[in-house]
């Protein structure tokens, strides 16, 4: 076992709700759609009502949850440069910070992903039959 | 490896033999299993795990024997080995049994069992929770399987739909599934309290979140599903509950109501349900995989990625089991696309593991027999889900042998097999023998040649158009040697059950005990003696590595010399550390409490209130809740936030740590925090009925010009209002040691949430609100009583502070129970506005 300087933050600067954040994102991009198409079909435009205008609602909801999951995406990534390149596998602050940092960018990739594959289900159907 | 200049080394020196044998007497002392009868007072977690793991599997085997019995009666067309109502009961009890009573606890208990090792600690925060929660799991279980022997067995299939469940069954099977399950979910969430709070803070030191076991990752993980799952299910038994008792028609069409929200609730559960089930067998698979591959896992952030993507996503998928309800095709669209996505995650940690066995030298002992079964097994059912989750596939699929052959490769590939394979694997650290390798593989082959034939051809079966849930079929629709082979299949299958149990079961007296660390592994739990000692581990190490054992030097020698922290028991208490979140830095010297009484007592007189109220026996029903209340009262005053008689203490290595800390620093006040997230979204869940109300029926709100006026509720939200802002005051004035404000904002707080309760109730009692006459009324007297009961529970709990700072069992230093309940009231606060601005808001906005 080798001893390094290690300049990795504080655990005070440490937060593990930054990687609940990308897939919470996907999370309310999913219930808001559900939400307002479940409203738009049953109350508004009835069930072979198309989605109309509400589908640039949805589409403004997509841009969102993406930016958001972007900006995540974004400071996992700077995290997951902290100190030197190495593995995260070390009892390192910068080890700890460089795994979270890292476990952050992934959470973020498959919470795009899952947005995107709502937002095109909705795209493709397009009305509410 | 690598670690900071600053990390602490273990002792260099060995303390003198004599010195060591007396640490271990003292240690054996504080941990001494109760002898004879009063074995059964026992708290230790490993000690319940153990009882929790064998009466799962009791249970996984009567279902077993009940799924046999079913069989038989489909080996051919047209046979009556059981009638047809019989095989309603069967069916019903094999699925609730084998999804509430098997699947979810055993792995619950699994965890309870091996997570104390696996963290090096020496038992987890809440070890009478853990006791209070299995007698609550054992008393439910009990009374559920029990109704099958009194003809009075649940028949309404394991989802208990309305309208057939409130209005074409008779008896209270129906009654016994949801208020002997509503009780077994305590018993859940006395569990994800238990781990949530054990994976996040009682981590050895060291332990950092990127060092952290992959089983706690997923542990952790399915804490918090269940946390969320479980309330939506709690909250549609208490609906339907209420509809079968007292005619509140939530569910019954006629009067506004609508079965669908209960498959909604429903669903909201059993989909996660599923994760649930699966997440903690992957996690046992992720123990394995490595040891006996002989490498650390490849992709450990991308297993992380998988466990915590997976936990997410789950709960977008609930509706792909209503496809077929009518629902718009837009919103099937959206559940589609998350059950196509929750794949990837799914499949990541799948090619992690095989990276990993390429990578590595493998071993093809038992348990990797059986974790390589279940995976192609798991692929299998996987795959066939991607099918199902497709819309157009699932119109022709829905209710046929297709999902039952789906859905018992997911659970055989996904929680059987890995079980058995953790059975192995964990079997010498639990009793210090191993099982026989020889019986391994023949149950092993039996178990796995048995599946295939039994539920590949269901696909088949279900194809050619067999649905699920009838007692028989004509000979001709054609599938009755597929049935045949599905017969033959599971009798292989229950033979290498059996094969499989003789194993476990068969006396070992005289079979030597296992070698140490029999399988080479470098984790945490296989420093483990064998047998173990009611300890855990000799000396808490500090953690410098994912696998110390592989990796750390003299890593095994110095835990035994107790080179570590507590090394010691002086003060012949229970302890264990209690560490920070992110950097696992030790907090506090952890004092956990003993054999009790009270867990058992506890359980036994909360489940007199499920039960008489089974049967409308309200009078004792209450009469047992107020017996339950009062031992829990006791068991809180007598066994928590004990002020201790020295307020550090050093735990070796010089590190001096606090026995007493409040806030959120205490694992209690973690304890409450998780406890009301669950009970925060059985409410939610509730709203969510009200407002899915509003949604699918015209005229929901002011049926009959029916109105609710705002005065009443708004008084009442000012009073509760009043009240949260007391109790916080109250928190304030204590920790500044000013009693006699204290007692008088806490004496106002009380008042005031009387008051609030009571408008409550007034409101729409005096505007003639008839919950029996609409959906409406009932839905707002359901919102309103929920919120009025937490109320009154806040009462309580101010009168048991006020209690305990005139006991001097709190002080200005030591105040964890205002702080708690000051957490209890934010929830109440945020309960209170909630239900008031839905009710009273909503119809303006409307």
């Amino acid at each position: 076992m080798s001893r390094i300087h290690d300049d990795g933050p504080e655990e005070s600067q440490e937060s593990l709700w930054w990687l609940t954040a990308a897939p919470l994102t996907w999370g309310l991009h999913f219930a808001g759609s559900y939400l307002s198409v479940s409203i738009w079909c049953g109350k508004i435009v009835g069930a072979d009502g198309s989605l109309g205008d509400l589908g640039i609602g949805l589409g403004v909801y997509t841009a969102i949850a993406l930016a958001v999951i972007a900006f995540v995406a974004e400071h996992g990534l700077r995290r997951s440069r902290v100190g030197q390149h190495e593995p995260h596998d070390f009892d390192t602050p910068g080890s700890r910070s460089r795994f979270l940092g890292f476990a952050t960018v992934l959470l973020a990739g498959v919470s795009a992903i899952a947005t995107i594959y709502g937002a095109f289900a909705l795209w493709f159907v397009g009305s509410c039959g | 490896m690598k670690t900071t200049h600053d990390d602490p080394d273990p002792l260099s020196e060995a303390p003198p033999l004599e010195l060591q044998r007396a640490q271990e007497e003292r240690l054996r002392a504080a941990w001494k299993m109760p002898e004879g009868w009063r074995y059964w007072s026992a708290v230790n977690n490993s000690e319940v795990g153990l009882w929790y793991v064998t009466a799962a599997f009791a249970f996984f085997l009567f279902a077993g024997v009940l799924a046999l019995i079913m069989r038989v009666q489909l080996a051919l067309p047209g046979l009556s080995v059981v009638s047809a109502q019989t095989y309603d009961e069967l069916f019903t009890m094999h699925g609730s049994v084998m999804m509430f009573l098997f699947a979810v606890p055993v792995l619950e208990a699994f965890s309870i069992m091996v997570l104390p090792e696996m963290m090096g600690a020496r038992d987890l925060p809440f070890p009478r929770l853990s006791a209070y929660g299995f007698w609550c799991y054992l008393i439910g279980g009990v009374f559920v399987c029990g109704s099958l022997f009194f003809g009075d067995a649940p028949r309404g299939g394991w989802f208990m739909y309305p309208p057939l469940t409130t209005e074409y069954v008779e008896g209270h099977g129906v009654d016994i599934w949801l208020l002997g399950l509503s009780f077994i979910e305590i018993a859940s969430i006395a569990a994800a309290i238990e781990l949530i709070v054990g994976v996040l803070k009682v981590r050895p030191p060291g332990m950092r979140i990127n060092l952290l076991p992959l089983y706690s990752w997923y542990i952790l993980v399915v804490g918090a599903m269940i946390l969320f799952a479980f309330p939506p299910l709690i909250a549609g038994d208490l609906l339907l509950e209420l509809e079968r008792a007292f005619d509140w028609p939530f569910f019954d069409a006629s009067r506004g109501g609508d079965p669908l929200l209960w498959q909604h609730l429903f669903w909201i559960f059993g989909h996660p349900e599923v994760y649930i089930v699966f997440l903690p067998s992957i996690a046992l698979v992720a123990m394995i995989v490595p040891t006996f591959s002989r490498t650390p896992i490849v992709g450990y952030g991308w297993v992380v990625l998988a466990a915590v993507g997976t936990g997410f996503l789950s709960f977008g998928l609930w509706v792909h089991h209503m496809f077929t309800t009518g629902l718009p095709g837009v919103s099937l669209a959206l559940f589609s696309a998350a059950s196509e996505a929750i794949a990837i995650p799914t499949g990541i940690q799948l090619f992690c593991f095989i990276a990993t066995l390429l990578v590595g030298r493998v071993t093809l002992s038992v348990p990797m027999l059986y974790v390589l079964g279940g995976f192609s097994t798991f692929v299998i059912g996987g795959l066939t889900g991607v099918m199902v989750a497709l819309v157009p596939f699932d119109l022709q699929a829905h209710d046929t042998y297709f999902v039952v052959g789906h859905l018992h490769a997911v659970l055989l590939g996904g929680v059987i097999f890995p079980i058995a394979a953790g059975v192995h694997y964990f079997f010498p650290l639990i009793r210090g023998k191993k099982l026989s390798p020889r019986l391994g593989r023949i149950a092993f082959w039996l178990m796995f040649v048995g599946f295939n034939v039994t539920f590949v051809p269901m696909h088949l079966t279900g194809l050619l158009g067999m649905p699920r849930r009838v007692y028989t079929y004509p000979a001709e629709l054609g599938v009755g040697w597929l049935n045949l082979l599905s017969t033959v299949g599971a009798f292989v299958l229950g033979l290498g059950i059996l094969v499989f149990v003789i194993d476990v079961l068969r006396p070992k007296k005289n079979q030597p005990l296992s070698e140490r660390n029999p399988w080479d592994a470098g984790t945490l739990e296989w420093t483990a003696r064998m047998p173990d000692e009611a300890w855990g581990i000799r000396s808490i190490p500090e953690i410098d590595s994912r696998y110390p054992l592989w990796e750390q030097e003299n890593f095994q020698r110095d835990v035994d010399e107790g080179r570590f922290y507590l090394a010691d028991a002086e003060e012949g208490l229970r302890e264990t550390i209690v560490s920070s979140t992110v950097d696992g830095k030790p907090r506090q010297c952890l004092r956990v409490p003993g054999p009790s009484w009270l867990p058992l007592l506890a359980a036994v007189f909360t489940g007199g209130v499920f039960i008489l109220g089974t049967y409308h026996l309200w009078w004792p029903a209450l009469a047992s809740g107020l017996a339950a209340a009062a031992v829990v009262i006791r068991w809180l005053w007598t066994g928590t936030a004990q002020i201790p008689e020295k307020e550090s203490k050093s735990i070796g290595l010089g590190v001096t740590l606090p026995t007493y800390r409040s806030g959120a620093e205490s694992v209690g006040w973690w304890a409450m925090l998780i406890l009301m997230l669950g009970d925060f979204t059985a409410f939610l869940a509730l709203v969510f009925g009200y407002l899915f109300y509003w949604v699918s029926s015209e005229g929901f709100l002011s049926p009959d010009g029916l109105q609710l006026s705002a005065r009443w509720p708004l008084v009442a939200l000012a009073s509760i209002g009043a009240a949260w802002g007391l109790t916080v005051l109250a928190r304030s004035l204590n920790r500044r040691d000013r009693a006699v404000g204290y007692y008088a904002s806490m004496g106002g707080a009380l008042a005031a949430a009387v008051g609030g309760a009571s408008a409550l109730m007034i409101g729409p009692w005096s505007d003639g609100f008839d919950p029996t006459a609409h959906v409406y009324p009932a839905m707002v007297w359901v919102l309103f009583g929920w919120t009025a009961i937490h109320v009154g529970l806040g009462v309580v709990m101010h009168l048991y502070c006020v209690a305990r700072r005139a006991a001097a069992r709190m002080d200005a230093e030591h105040d964890i129970d205002i702080a708690n309940v000051t957490l209890y009231w934010h929830f109440v606060a945020a309960t209170a506005l909630i239900t008031v601005a839905v009710v009273v808001g909503f119809p303006e906005l409307a």
